[in-house]
């Protein structure tokens, strides 16, 4: 007896050859220490496999490549429930400085450079990094402002048409 | 899994199991084969230095680490191998894959 399932044609398997990823796209939206770290260590892992990698920098991700603010980047110690300790704690003077101290030495240990040295480092990899025009605009800045590695400030449409082809993460 | 003509170890990516197998003649054969026709000075310095560190530390550099104590910097490290310098190096001076983020 010949049921209704047989006669639905067989899906179409993926082929099995392992795929690659030739490209990247990595936005960083966040301007805490560990808002940071994971798209840049993304960006410079994509580089270390051989892949394309573009950093677009919005919101207050612009202070990871501001000149004024890029050393001063901090952890968030409120709001923060990951970091297992009581809201009124994370408040008082010096703890976000001396979360911000510890992750810092952690960061060395591993091998991990502290901020500014790893913009660097993705420039050198050949990474390109480029600010976001909308938030450039609101907070009334210019490329001036930013380090020398980033390569322009492009708008979301220009964006789009360099990640075109390729994978876009969102941090 | 063994390479072509050497009877050596490899594991699925093609890096060698065991660094005792490797040889000068047997980096350049994996150097063609990964895109690299021809290893320069520049490249064996970066290869040697791979390979050294990862034989005395028991682990391989970090791009980091590379950059600042190869003698070669990040950017010119990308031109030598641009599909990855850690990752190739390594491959080359017949070490495993590094393991590390960065």
């Amino acid at each position: 007896m010949t049921t209704m399932m047989e006669l639905v044609a067989e899906p179409q398997l993926a082929p099995l050859e392992p795929k690659t990823i030739g490209k990247v796209a990595i936005v960083i939206s966040k301007g805490s220490l560990e808002g940071v770290y994971p798209g840049l260590i993304m960006a410079n892992g994509a580089r270390m496999e051989g892949i394309d990698a573009d950093v677009f920098f919005t919101f207050f991700g612009l202070d990871a490549i501001r000149k004024d603010r890029v050393e001063k980047l901090k952890v968030a110690t409120v709001g923060n429930p990951a970091m297992h300790m009581a809201t009124w704690l994370g408040v008082l003077p010096g703890m976000s400085w001396l979360a911000t101290k510890m992750m810092a030495r952690q960061m060395e240990k591993i091998d991990m450079p502290p901020v500014p040295e790893f913009l660097e480092l993705l420039a050198d990899s050949g990474a390109r990094l480029y600010a976001c025009q909308a938030t450039v605009d609101m907070f009334g800045l210019t490329l001036e402002d930013f380090v020398p590695q980033v390569e322009a400030i492009i708008n979301v449409g220009e964006f789009y048409a360099r990640a075109a082809g390729g994978q876009i993460v969102f941090t | 899994m063994t390479m072509a003509d050497y009877a050596v170890d490899v594991d699925a990516e093609g890096f060698l199991l065991d660094p005792a197998q490797w040889d000068e003649q047997l980096a350049e054969e994996i150097a063609r084969e990964n895109g690299v026709p021809e290893l320069t000075d520049r490249h064996w310095l970066v290869v040697r230095f791979m390979r050294e560190r990862y034989l005395t530390t028991g682990s391989a550099p970090s791009i980091r680490a590379l950059g600042k104590e190869s003698g070669v910097s990040v950017k010119e490290l990308y031109q030598l191998f641009p599909k990855g310098p850690a990752k190739l190096a390594a491959k080359i001076g017949g070490i495993p894959k590094p393991k590390g983020c960065i």
